[in-house]
């Protein structure tokens, strides 16, 4: 294992801003592991210590593949995580919306460029995503449809469920949008939470990304069985939204399967506790999503299920 | 004259409170209703310099009363829990609220109200979207104009008293603005910069304010007197804007006035450092021009924007236009 400084600025009272990579093997540069970009992703860091751990063992045991490279940067974004803000520490910008970047650009612009000019030679690529809302998911992999989009290599992962998302304007500067443009075949992989450790969760994105790396003849191994992925579109999946806001009491949880009609969760009225409103599966399906905060506002999506025809 | 404050769309959160956005609609008395013009502001919570814009209009119609033809939109407060505590975005989403529009009726809270706030601007003659910036750079009053309108939107920014009119490349224009919006389903729409984040400027508001009349007058809206207008620098390409970013992190110190012609070599500020006592960079300008933007707050990483210059040979003369 080499560890190395990708990218660094200096800092007026702060101490040097340093964007640290961990190498395993050499040669082809076959695979690059992104955990967290925003301050707040610590599931995601906490995925890539565990896949370091991991990489570490299998390098003294001589079971990365002859002539493969594989790098991992456990965090974008030390800054923000060591004062527990998602974004930028003084401007509040997304480095996940800076992508490619721009190395003469503003500051999370030359950061995204020091990043990009790096991960974009490997072959394959992988960021430890987080989904914008509050949340649980089941794992899975995620890909946006640019056209490169490889739904087939995205099933040695080994995961029930690969889901397909268009492309909106907004994506065009995320970093799994650059590596598809610039032909590394990308994959955003989620966990289950964001701001929490999930061992579980963690344990399964480790799993998935080591059959990934046996599937693909990174890591020596025998090829994992075959899982029978069921690849869906983003728009096929069921949102289950909460009418009114209130204290939000949820009944159910991720990866179970609902019936249609059952009560997932409630909404209460936080001084009186009368039920606002009801919330019952519209279809029947997986849990595939659910909001986990206490409070919600009127309209949240709170579940999003996998429709029953689409379940593995 | 009729006033009536109007709610534009509202919603219960979570614990014994009502969200609204609010409109006052000014119509004149006993006319026809003639042409609608919107006055904007406060999609940003940090950026205020709209507030006393929205004021002086209705100061104005109201001690001139009778001279109004048309109908008057103020929307001082798009994002109402942003302004009151003190937040750029939306509270408690995190997110930018001129990133979500046209918004989505069956959306989220959030894309729920940029919907409907859409719904209510469409159809207007014009609408102004006045925002401030934000807590980092200090601009001149300018309107940005998307090059996709600009036959439509430079010979009405002409007359808004304002001292550029920045044309930008489709490319660089970001699609999910409210002024994106609006303009792609034909409601005339300008946003007007100026001002920095969190302040109010009054020198500023009072020349929109007055652009905003001469607007009215030109529409047809407004019989009473307005005075001269100024004639705007129109930088027509990205090219005519350089960016001058930070290449050292450091205190900020401004050495140039905002609004100074340069010449090539001048020094727009200094970065120091004053735990060491040194200076870490002097920013000069590049090439000869207006400096339009300048950093307002102080403390900079490498990469921060310290200044924006419009190349220009002469400087710039507030000409008016009789």
């Amino acid at each position: 294992m080499k560890k190395s400084v990708i990218y660094k600025i200096d800092s007026l009272y702060r101490d040097d801003f340093r964007i640290t990579g961990y190498t395993f093997g050499e040669g082809e540069k076959a695979l690059c592991i992104v955990g967290s970009i925003r301050g707040n992703e610590i599931q995601q860091i906490y995925t890539c210590s565990r896949m370091i751990q991991t990489l570490k063992k299998l390098e003294v045991d001589g079971m990365i593949a002859k002539g493969k490279q594989i790098l991992v940067i456990p965090a974008c974004n030390p800054y923000s995580i060591n004062i527990e803000k998602r974004f930028w520490p003084t401007d509040n910008t997304d480095i996940n919306r800076m992508f490619p970047g721009y190395a003469l650009g503003e500051t999370t612009q030359r950061i995204a460029a020091g990043i990009f000019d790096v991960v974009k030679e490997y072959k394959n690529g992988i960021q430890l995503a987080s989904f914008y809302m509050p949340g649980e998911f089941m794992p899975h992999v995620r890909m946006m449809t640019t056209g490169f989009e490889n739904t087939e290599l995205a099933k040695k992962f080994g995961l029930p469920y690969i889901v397909l998302r268009n492309t909106r304007p907004y994506d065009t500067t995320t970093l799994n949008y650059n590596w598809q443009i610039w032909e590394t075949n990308a994959f955003s992989l989620y966990t289950t939470g964001t701001y929490n450790i999930d061992r579980e969760g963690a344990e399964k994105g480790r799993q998935a990304m080591l059959n990934f790396m046996i599937n693909e003849g990174i890591l020596l191994g025998d090829e994992t069985e075959n899982v029978v992925s069921s690849t869906i579109s983003d728009e096929e999946l069921i949102s289950v939204r909460a009418a009114k806001a209130g204290l939000f009491e949820r009944y159910v949880k991720t990866g179970r399967f609902v019936q249609k009609g059952e009560l997932m969760a409630r909404v209460l009225d936080p001084y009186d506790g009368e039920v606002r409103h009801v919330v019952h599966a519209p279809e029947s399906g997986v849990v595939f999503f659910a909001y986990n905060q206490p409070m919600t506002y009127a309209n949240t999506a709170v579940f999003k299920l996998i429709p029953e025809d689409k379940t593995v | 004259m009729i006033k009536m404050i109007e709610t534009v769309t509202s919603l219960a959160l979570p614990a014994d409170e009502v969200l609204r956005v609010q409109k006052n609609r000014i119509l004149p008395m006993g006319k026809d209703c003639g042409k609608r013009i919107c006055i904007v502001t406060g999609i940003h919570g940090d950026e205020l310099e709209g507030q006393y814009v929205c004021y002086k209009v209705l100061e104005r119609i109201e001690r001139e009363r009778d001279k109004l033809t048309g109908t008057v939109d103020i929307y001082p407060a798009m994002n109402p829990l942003g302004i009151d505590s003190v937040t750029r975005g939306i509270p408690g989403f995190d997110l930018d609220m001129n990133r979500i529009f046209p918004g989505n009726s069956d959306g989220t809270m959030a894309e729920y109200v940029a919907s409907e706030i859409i719904k209510d601007l469409s159809g207007a003659d014009l609408c102004i979207d006045i925002h401030a910036s934000n807590i980092y750079l200090t601009e001149i009053p300018q309107v940005r104009i998307n090059e996709l309108h600009k036959d439509r939107l430079v010979p009405i920014a002409e007359k808004l008293n304002v001292d550029l009119i920045w044309v930008h490349g489709n490319a660089t224009v970001l699609k999910s603005t409210l002024a994106y919006s609006l303009n792609s389903c034909g409601t005339d729409t300008l946003v007007v910069e100026m001002g920095v984040g969190m302040r109010i400027t009054k020198e500023y508001c009072e020349q929109l304010t007055d652009g905003i009349f001469r607007v009215m007058k030109e529409m047809g809206m407004w019989q009473g007197s307005t005075g001269p207008v100024r004639r705007p620098m129109i930088s027509e390409g990205d090219g005519d804007v350089l960016f001058l970013n930070a290449g050292n992190s450091g205190v900020f110190v401004q050495t140039a006035s905002h609004g100074q012609f340069l010449e090539e070599g001048e020094e727009i500020g200094r970065i120091i450092d004053p735990l060491r006592g040194v200076i870490r960079e002097r920013v000069l300008a590049p090439e000869r021009g207006v400096l339009f933007t300048i950093r307002e707050y102080p403390v900079v990483d490498e990469g921060s924007l310290v200044a924006r210059i419009l190349r220009r040979e002469a400087p710039y003369e507030k000409v008016c236009d009789l």
